[in-house]
C-alpha cells in the first residue's frame, strides 16, 4: 500500500521529489502492465496446442530502454547508470562529482532505493533536480521506472543524467535503462574477489571505479589483484581508483567525464 | 530478487500471446534460461507459481531449458564451453574470452488449452 495516498500499488515503484510535499506518481499507473484476474470463456475444452513464441523474456523492458536511449541520443544527454553493493559509495560521489561539472554541464540525477528519500535529498542539497524512485520491494529500476522519471526531470540538451540504481550487483545487471554506459562502483571494504562473485555486474559494466582508497593504510585490499579479477570477466571495463572523502583520483573520473560530454 | 520481475515478465509475455490466440488455459510454458544469464533457474521457479496465480498460466507447468554457454578467445579465436565470465582459453591460457552465447533468457513455447 502506498504510504502518501493509501492507495494499493501492488508493490509497484513511486515517484518522490524532495521538499515536494505530497507530491508522488505510481509508475505505471497509466497503461502500466496490471496482472487482471483472467475469466477464459469460450475457448474449446480438452484440446491442447502448442505455440511457439522464442520471445526474449526482457524483450518489454529492452524496448523501452531502445526508446529511452534514443531520446537521451536526440537530446544530446549523457546518462549514466551507477551501480553497485549498498554503501560502496554512489551517493558520494556524485556529491562530490556534481559540483565539479556544473560550471560546463547541467547535472541532473535519478536515485533509486527500496524506501525513504534520503539520497535524493543529499543530491537536493547541491541545488541540482532530482527525483526519487522507490521501488517497493523491487530490487532495481527498470527501463519503465527511467522513462517515467525522465519525463518528470525534463533534462536540458547536453546535460548529464545520473541514474543512481538500488544498492545491488546481482539484479540491475539484467535491465538495461537506456544509458550510455553503466559505472559500477565497489569500495576497498568490500572484498578484492567481488568482481568474480559478482560477474554479471563485472561483465555488463563499462567503467568500473574503486572508492574508498583513502582507507588502504587500513585495509587488507590489493587494487591490482581486483583489477585483474575484474578484467578477467570483462578485458573491455575502464578502471579508475579515488576516493569520495579526499577526492584523490577526481581528475581521472572527471576527466572521464568530460570526454564522454564533449562527444555529445 | 529479480527472479520475480522475470516470472512476471514471463507471465506478462506469455497471457499477451495466449489471448491472440484465444484466450485458453495455458498449461505449460517452456523457457530457455541461458548459465550465463545472471538468472538462478531455482528461484525462478520459486517465484513462478506467485507469478502465475489468477492468470491464464495459473497452474501451468513451467519446463526450462538451461543452454550451455559458448565463448571465443580474443586473442587466439578457439572456441570453448564456458560456464563464467572469467574463463581462461584452454588453447593460449588467456582470459579474453568473449561470450557468443549462454545468456539467452527466452520463453520458447507454450501450450493452450
Ligand atoms: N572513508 C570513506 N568513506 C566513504 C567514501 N565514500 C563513501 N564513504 C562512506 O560510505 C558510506 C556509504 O556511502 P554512500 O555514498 O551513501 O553509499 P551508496 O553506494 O550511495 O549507498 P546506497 O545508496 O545505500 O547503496 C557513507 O558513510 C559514506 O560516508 C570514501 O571515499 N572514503
Ligand atoms: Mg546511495
Ligand atoms: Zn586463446
Amino acid at each position: 500500500m502506498c504510504d502518501t495516498c493509501g492507495c494499493s500499488g501492488d508493490g509497484g515503484a513511486v515517484l518522490r521529489k524532495p521538499g515536494v510535499k505530497g507530491y508522488h506518481v505510481h509508475v505505471g499507473d497509466e497503461g502500466g502492465h496490471h496482472h487482471h484476474h483472467e475469466h477464459s470463456h469460450d475457448h474449446h475444452h480438452g484440446e491442447v496446442r502448442k505455440v511457439q513464441m522464442e520471445q526474449d523474456v526482457l524483450l518489454q523492458n529492452n524496448l523501452l530502454a531502445e526508446r529511452n536511449r534514443g531520446w537521451f541520443e536526440a537530446r544530446r544527454v549523457l546518462a549514466l547508470n551507477f551501480l553497485s553493493s549498498p554503501g560502496s559509495g554512489k551517493t558520494s560521489i556524485l556529491e562530490k562529482t556534481i559540483p565539479a561539472l556544473l560550471e560546463q554541464c547541467p547535472v541532473t540525477v535519478i536515485e533509486g532505493d527500496q524506501q525513504t528519500t534520503n539520497d535524493a535529498d543529499r543530491i537536493d542539497a547541491l541545488g541540482v533536480p532530482v527525483i526519487q524512485v522507490n521501488t517497493g520491494t523491487g530490487c532495481h529500476l527498470d527501463a519503465q521506472m527511467v522513462q517515467r522519471a525522465v519525463k518528470e526531470l525534463d533534462p536540458p540538451e547536453r546535460s548529464l543524467v545520473c541514474i543512481e540504481n538500488v544498492g545491488n550487483l546481482v539484479c540491475p545487471a539484467l535491465f538495461d535503462l537506456g544509458e550510455a554506459a553503466k559505472v559500477v562502483v565497489i569500495s576497498v571494504t568490500e572484498g578484492e574477489d567481488k568482481p568474480l562473485k559478482y560477474p554479471t555486474m563485472f561483465h555488463e559494466a563499462d567503467l568500473c571505479l574503486l572508492n574508498k582508497t583513502d582507507l588502504l593504510p587500513h585495509v587488507d585490499f590489493d587494487p591490482a589483484k581486483c583489477r585483474e579479477y575484474a578484467m578477467q570477466v570483462n578485458h573491455h571495463l575502464e578502471w579508475i581508483e579515488l576516493s569520495a572523502r579526499t577526492g584523490e583520483g577526481f581528475d581521472e573520473w572527471i576527466a572521464w567525464l568530460n570526454s564522454k560530454i564533449a562527444a555529445l | 530478487m529479480h527472479e520475480m520481475s522475470i516470472a512476471l515478465s514471463v507471465i506478462e509475455v506469455v497471457v499477451d500471446k495466449a489471448r491472440e490466440e484465444g484466450g485458453g488455459r495455458v498449461t505449460g510454458i517452456e523457457l530457455v534460461v541461458g548459465k550465463l544469464a545472471g538468472v538462478q533457474v531455482e528461484s525462478l521457479r520459486f517465484c513462478f507459481d506467485a507469478a502465475t496465480r489468477d492468470t491464464l498460466a495459473d497452474g501451468a507447468e513451467l519446463l526450462i531449458e538451461e543452454s550451455e554457454g559458448r565463448g571465443r578467445c580474443e586473442a587466439c579465436g578457439e572456441r570453448f564451453a564456458v560456464t563464467n565470465f572469467f574463463a581462461r582459453c584452454p588453447a593460449c591460457g588467456q582470459f579474453r574470452v568473449t561470450v557468443e552465447s549462454g545468456q539467452e533468457l527466452a520463453v520458447r513455447s507454450f501450450t493452450i488449452e
